[in-house]
């Protein structure tokens, strides 16, 4: 039976093999209420495209999904050992989820140093499949094993496949000239292909997108298509898989989706916003993981009109987005926990200059260079409290990848609307975690038009908005408003230099009321039977973790109540309250406790931190124990 | 525009002008006041940046847009006004610390990308504001609060430094001779991207004199070698004339006139205006001032806004429901 149909005639002949699903009748097909996956490989294997499109063919079918890159911070590490292995997870499911998921299902281990990395997160009974051909001596000794895996029962607990998958790649391939080299590049087609089939993914959209990518170099495409082909002949035909699985669509709010990772929802987020606003987008950056995609998304949209400009550092990047902002635009600077610390200075001066201002903090691993491509939550009281004097700014945290669009309307709206630089603090996690995003109608985005102040006699550049406290956005360009204005203590209204000590009080003060005073929604608290005496408080990507405990602890009988802090500073005004209401609050966040000392200094409330920074999200499992620890003190 | 008749008058802002008496900064500052009105530009499209130092209050004394900004990052902030607001004539307003300690990184990325910027560096070889350290232009030797025993860094010259860093128009001039400012701010407000002035300026206080030699009437006349496109370099007594592949200083006196080197400061090759930098050292007996090198390249933010017009012109203004919904997307029902 001819196969390759769609691409090329008899370009391979399988006898037994068909590629349309809904021949699928073979096997005997296994319902599923959901599947964590995990794809590992050499960081050089191509594990995240493969994860990426495993992602978007399951999105497709209407699975609620939930992703988790993670990969060294080396481009390519040492070839073959644990720290070289690079890994996407996916967790798909019949209903909605909120994480990646505690421990995978499945791992497909592309050499023995993947399997060593990852052998550690898989629980009893979940399936291994691995390529085989890799597990030579050299590469076992390489990933720090004394003997072969596969041979001496350490894996007797698991479901292990060995598949030769890049001799079975090699000789699919063999009628393509190509060197054995290229051919193997195509390996994770195949692994992706024998997927697709376990789980009965649709196929058409990967081999679309294999035809876009490689549309110009007919034989890598004609190899892909080859192997992910094979890949999926291989599921179908041979003994080694016995079962194919279905996981039916989730019951999602009907409407039109798209799979997101929080850095695009950012970058959207921010084209909407200045959209709504009618502010030109500027866009000053440093490169810097985990930050660089929106750099390299943004960079896209020119035809919104987006500046991006890719600055000598950190400082010129903050620089130049201040300037910008004092000339009209919308002025964000995006980076990570090293690119903050150097632009400090420059924040300072946004907040003495009162311009709107947005830096977007995608935190990592810390101290200093520190973990780069791994998740934490330690920026908190840097972007809080470091810089000098009393500098308050505001600090806004999305929960997930898709809330990390409204949150840069939000920032859009407070930056503009109270003249102050606003952080979004994302993480590593909701930056390249992904999940399916209900596409907002434009009519459903807030307006977010600004005023900036006209030609007028006598203007005071520091007269403050009653409501707001906000002094007038004044751009250049604007007749007989001429203005000097600068990091120097300025008098109130005028802006003139002053050294007068009541004044600097004073504007001090004002400075912290116009940030304290600014309007935030209150906080939500999900407290179903209303009487938990214990209250899950998290902000930022622990939403998940947070929330998919929760469903497990109330599943099983317990009373827990869950409130989730977007807005950090300001906190919303019922916070206090919210507090005072439940005798035990357990924080969870991954620092060793910066937004319980938040808490405590400002509401007197001795929270229970649950603090762990091992650079990956909370477990599910995790926050369930830490749960019960306090429920059952 | 040609219904805009200011005078100096109008550039003068409200505030008291509080460097000490006898700055160098004063004379910069009535030339630059005087010299606005020439442009024609409106006071609401010119906008001063600064630093921080004694220099960097500048913009507080004008009476046009301004930011007074922090120390060495006056560059940053104005590329990211001038290429978002290619509408504003941006000027840049920084010292020797400023902008070649400090800040030294912005400085040359913005000469780099020739960023449409008018930067006026005031150069005293000195730390005023901080009360008299050794700044980076200072020689080698010098003795200050800070190196009480002479300082031991080779200085920078700005000007070879500019070159280095790719700048398209580097010129020279001293507080004091307005007329010669005026001439060069003139050249530089009608180059296209980024051009910088160095300005020799004395600091009574914590440096006096270190420009003397230049200013005295017995000796400027053989110090200054007179920059002039077209014209022979030379001063009352030396001239310039071209050996072993390099240029040599000779009294006028031992060569005919036709053998000096007549100045191209178009010339495409910055070997050439780098050699004519490296003529002055600290000691400042025969110093180069004028034009170095004037040269037309595509300045910065005209690129960037030209780019966008181009992925206008072809692909459409951007549609932001298209943005949302674009990708592999799926229904719901």
């Amino acid at each position: 039976m001819r196969i390759n149909n769609k691409y090329g005639e008899g370009l391979l002949n399988v006898s037994g093999a068909s590629l349309r699903k809904e021949e699928i009748v073979s096997k005997p097909v296994v319902s599923l209420d959901h599947v964590v996956i995990r794809f590992a490989g050499d960081s050089g294997d191509g594990m995240q495209l493969t994860g990426d499109r495993f992602t978007m063919d399951t999105a497709s079918l209407g699975n609620d999904i939930s992703t988790l890159p993670n990969f060294p911070a080396e481009i390519r590490a040492p070839q073959g050992t644990v720290p070289g292995v690079s890994s996407f997870q996916l967790h798909f499911a019949d209903h909605h989820i909120q994480t990646p998921g505690d421990a995978p299902d499945i791992l497909v281990a592309m050499n023995p140093a993947a399997l060593k990395a990852n052998i550690k997160d898989m629980a009893r009974g979940a399936t291994i499949i691995v390529d085989k051909d890799e597990f030579t001596e050299r590469n076992i000794v390489k990933a720090g094993y004394q003997v072969n895996p596969l041979e001496d029962n350490s894996l007797e607990s698991y479901k292990v496949h060995a598949v030769a998958l890049t001799s079975l790649t090699v000789a699919a391939l063999a009628q393509i000239s190509m060197s054995r080299k290229d051919a193997e590049r195509s390996k994770n087609m195949f692994a992706l292909g024998l997927l697709a089939w376990m789980y009965h993914r649709p196929t058409e959209a990967t081999e679309n997108f294999l035809k876009a990518k490689f549309g110009k170099k007919p034989e890598i495409l004609a190899a892909n298509l080859l192997a992910y082909q094979t890949g999926w002949n291989y599921g179908e035909t041979t003994e080694d898989f016995a079962v194919s699985y279905e996981i039916a669509p989730a019951h999602m709010p009907a409407g039109k989706y798209r799979n997101i990772s929080g850095n695009t929802a950012l970058a959207y987020g921010l084209v909407a916003a200045s959209q709504l606003s009618k502010l030109k987008l500027f866009l000053g950056s440093y490169p810097i993981t985990p930050a660089t995609d929106i750099l390299h998304e943004l960079s896209k949209h020119k035809k919104f009109g987006v500046i991006t400009f890719q600055a000598e550092d950190e400082i010129a990047a903050v620089g130049s987005a201040l300037g910008a902002s004092y000339g009209g635009s919308l002025g964000v600077t995006s980076t990570s926990g090293p690119g903050v610390a150097l632009k400090s200075e420059m924040i300072g001066l946004a907040v003495m200059l009162e311009l709107p201002l947005i830096i977007i903090d995608v935190q990592r691993g810390g101290p200093s260079t520190g973990l780069p491509t791994k998740t934490e939550q330690s920026d908190l009281l840097q972007v809080m409290y470091g810089r000098n004097g009393e500098s308050p700014a505001v600090v806004l945290a999305p929960s997930t990848p898709t809330d990390c669009f409204k949150m840069a309307l939000e920032a859009t709206r407070i930056a503009t609307q109270y003249r102050v630089p606003v952080f979004i603090l994302s993480d590593g996690y909701i930056a390249n975690g992904s999940q399916p995003w209900k596409i907002p109608a434009i009519s459903e985005l807030p307006d977010l038009q600004v005023k900036f102040a006209q030609t007028q006699e006598d203007f005071l550049p520091y007269l403050r908005d009653p409501e707001t406290l906000a002094r007038p956005w004044a751009i250049p360009g604007t007749k007989g408003i001429e203005h000097r204005i600068g990091g120097l203590e300025k008098a109130d209204r005028t802006g003139a230099i002053s050294y007068d000590s009541q004044n600097h009080d004073y504007m001090v003060r004002m400075r912290a009321a116009k940030v304290a005073g600014i309007d935030v929604p209150d906080l939500e608290v999900d407290d179903p039977t209303g009487d938990a005496q214990t209250l899950l408080l998290g902000w930022g990507s622990t939403f998940g973790p947070i929330a998919s405990a929760i469903e497990t602890l109330r599943a099983n009988g317990e009373k827990v109540a869950q409130a989730h802090i977007r807005y950090l500073n300001p906190f919303p005004k019922n916070l206090a309250d919210v507090l005072k209401k439940y005798p035990t609050v357990l924080v969870p966040e991954m620092n060793l406790g910066q937004l319980s000392n938040m808490l405590r200094s400002q509401y007197m409330k001795d929270v229970t931190g649950y603090n762990k920074v091992f650079g990956v999200p909370f477990t599910t499992l995790e926050i369930i124990e830490a749960t019960m620890a306090v429920l059952y003190v | 525009m040609s219904d805009i008749s200011l005078t100096k008058k109008d550039f003068t802002s409200d505030q008291e002008v509080k460097w000490c008496p006898g700055c160098g900064d004063y004379s910069i500052l009535s030339t630059v006041q005087s010299f606005l009105p020439e442009l024609g530009i409106p006071r609401e499209n010119i906008v001063f940046i600064s630093g921080i130092g004694c220099s960097s209050r500048f913009p507080y004394y004008l009476e046009t847009f301004g930011m007074h900004s922090i120390h060495g990052r006056a560059p940053a902030i104005a590329s990211g006004l001038a290429i978002s607001r290619p509408d504003l004539a941006v000027f840049v307003i920084t010292g020797d610390g400023d902008a070649l300690s400090i800040g030294g990184n912005h400085l040359i990325h913005a000469l780099r990308r020739n960023v449409e910027l008018k930067i006026l560096l005031f150069n005293n070889r000195i730390y005023g504001l901080t009360k008299g350290q050794y700044s980076p232009t200072s020689e080698t030797g010098k003795i200050t609060k800070s190196t009480p025993t002479g300082s031991l860094d080779t200085p920078f010259n700005p000007i070879s430094l500019a070159l280095g860093a790719e700048a398209s128009f580097v010129a020279r001039s001293i507080d004091s001779d307005r007329k010669h400012l005026t001439e060069i701010l003139r050249a530089a407000s009608v180059h296209k991207g980024s051009a910088l002035i160095e300005i020799y300026q004395n600091c009574p206080i914590f440096n006096d004199g270190a420009f003397d030699l230049l200013k005295d009437g017995g000796t400027k006349g053989a110090a200054l070698l007179q920059l002039r496109h077209g014209e022979v370099i030379k001063s009352d007594s030396h001239g310039l004339i071209r050996e072993d592949g390099s240029f040599k200083l000779v009294e006028l006196t031992s060569v005919a006139e036709s053998e000096l080197i007549v100045h191209d400061a178009h010339n495409p090759d910055p070997a050439y205006a780098f050699a004519l930098s490296r003529i002055s050292g600290s000691a400042l007996d025969h110093v180069p001032v004028g034009i170095f090198r004037d040269v037309e390249r595509p300045s910065y933010g005209s690129m960037v806004n030209s780019q966008i017009a181009e992925v206008i012109a072809n692909q459409g203004v951007g549609d932001l429901d298209s943005l949302l919904n674009s990708g592999d997307t799926w229904e719901v029902n």
